[in-house]
């Protein structure tokens, strides 16, 4: 099977079991769901206040979020010797990597279409610069996350503590992300200046760690 | 070989002595800032040491991962860990300068946010070899090894970048424009007794990790023949 084969067969794989399952989603869901309403609450803020801190807000939640889910994508294939198969089949293991990472970007991007409406509500944002700008970098940022999210996963499930091990590796690798999407974000609510120089570097940063992973994935999946 | 170590430490600590005079007595009083300038003969060369300390620790990591060589791996582990003390001695140093100088502890100005994001990346690589599990350790602190470095001067353009956009709360440090002969000199002293305290505790604690490591064969190995007794 080509990798293009691989990667689809194994996407269109979690895709439909999350689809009957909806683990993913909806432990997502509820847990940004109740950062939302919790952050509303500790900081109480009004509706200019809201627009200088909801870049920060957005993503501390949905970074929170996506690691509830990053946390499961290899525990099933390892729990059922998925991966023994997987390292001694012929398929190539970059192809497995491209597909866990696309099915989480899919999961998280989702879960951010969802939280979108309800930000906007209980914050009452109003984006003074323009919102497709938005959508760019929650498309770069997500993707910034999740493929290092998804390596890191990969990695955290080899460990003796398993679930709390992931944020520990992945949130300092990923601050500089973080930090862009942070900023662009509140400089588009608040049209306080371009966002271009944070959109090169979410790209810059999107292109390098993409290509660490699909370099380093063989090492970590035959790690023994 | 062992004789030869020993006298290498001993040459250490009394190039460190030596040069802890140059910088606390025989090294004038800095004119503005006083005695509290003194900070600067450890902070930097602290700062020296852990840059390549994890220097050392990326090269070490993608060593392991294209041989897989043991010695690499225990080279990268002694590495890590004294440059997390030498990060944070540099991070502890800072503050205490900071305060009287510039009136506040801590600010988020690009080199100091790098260097606490480039603490925070080697302590989680330090629990990282702490929690993995039995022979996998090696493979995955090489690759978060690497991670961790590729991840740096991505850190420091963006922090520099976010700084630059903000309004700065103090006014940057600026030492970098030319040092007085003899501040030059003790500090050229420090950093030399640094380098050399840097390179004995790495040599050392590389040791004890090759020790552990064998250990842990002996014991892996006898478990082997105990089972097939």
């Amino acid at each position: 099977m080509s990798s293009f084969g691989v990667v689809r067969a194994t996407l269109m794989k979690d895709l439909r079991m999350e689809w009957r399952s909806k683990d993913a989603i909806n432990s997502m869901l509820f847990f940004s769901l109740l950062v939302v309403v919790i952050f509303s609450f500790a900081f109480n803020p009004t509706a200019e206040e809201s627009r200088l801190i909801a870049g920060g807000l957005i993503w501390v939640a949905f970074l929170f979020a996506a690691v509830v889910a990053l946390n499961q994508t290899w525990a099933r294939e390892l729990r059922n010797q998925v991966l023994d198969a997987y390292r001694v089949s012929p398929a190539p293991p970059h192809a497995l990597f491209i597909a866990k990472a696309l099915g989480n970007f899919l999961f998280v991007m989702v879960l951010e279409i969802l939280m979108a409406p309800l930000f906007v509500v209980f914050y009452q944002l109003r984006s003074i610069g323009p919102v497709w700008q938005l959508v760019v970098v929650a498309l770069l940022g997500t993707w910034a996350l999740v493929v290092n999210g998804t390596f890191f996963a990969a990695m955290s499930i080899r460990t003796r503590n398993r679930e709390i091990m992931l944020p520990l590796i992945l949130f300092p690798i990923s601050i500089p992300a973080l930090l862009a999407m942070v900023d662009a974000t509140t400089m588009i609510l608040t049209g306080d200046g371009t966002p271009d120089f944070w959109l090169k570097m979410l790209l810059v940063y999107d292109v390098i760690f993409t290509s660490v992973c699909l370099l380093l994935f063989e090492s970590v999946l035959n790690a023994e | 070989m062992k004789s030869l170590s020993i006298a290498f430490i001993i040459f250490t600590l009394a190039l460190l002595g030596f040069s802890t005079y140059q910088g606390l007595v025989a090294a004038p009083t800095e004119a503005t800032m006083g005695d509290v300038q003194r900070i600067f003969y450890y902070h930097v060369p602290s700062a020296w040491v852990a840059g390549v300390c994890f220097f050392v620790n990326f090269l070490a990591s993608i060593a392991y991962v294209l041989k897989r060589g043991s010695n690499a791996d225990a080279l990268a582990a002694a590495s890590a860990e004294v440059g997390v003390v030498f990060a944070t001695i540099v991070l502890i140093t800072g503050p205490i300068w900071a305060r009287p100088v510039w009136g506040i502890w801590w600010t988020w100005d690009a080199r100091l946010t790098t260097t606490l994001v480039l603490w925070l990346i080697y302590v989680s690589y330090l629990i990282l070899r702490r929690f993995a599990a039995g022979g996998q350790t090696q493979m995955l602190a090489a690759v978060l090894g690497i991670f961790g470095f590729v991840d740096v001067p991505i850190v420091y353009f963006s922090i520099r970048w976010f700084r630059t956009q903000h309004p700065s709360p103090v006014m940057g440090g600026g030492q970098d424009s030319g040092l007085a002969p003899p501040i030059l000199h003790a500090f050229l002293w420090n950093l030399l007794a640094f380098t050399l305290v840097g390179i004995v505790l790495v040599a050392m604690r590389y040791r004890l990790q090759k020790m552990e490591n064998q250990v842990e064969e002996a014991h892996a190995q006898l478990a082997l023949e105990g089972g097939a007794r």
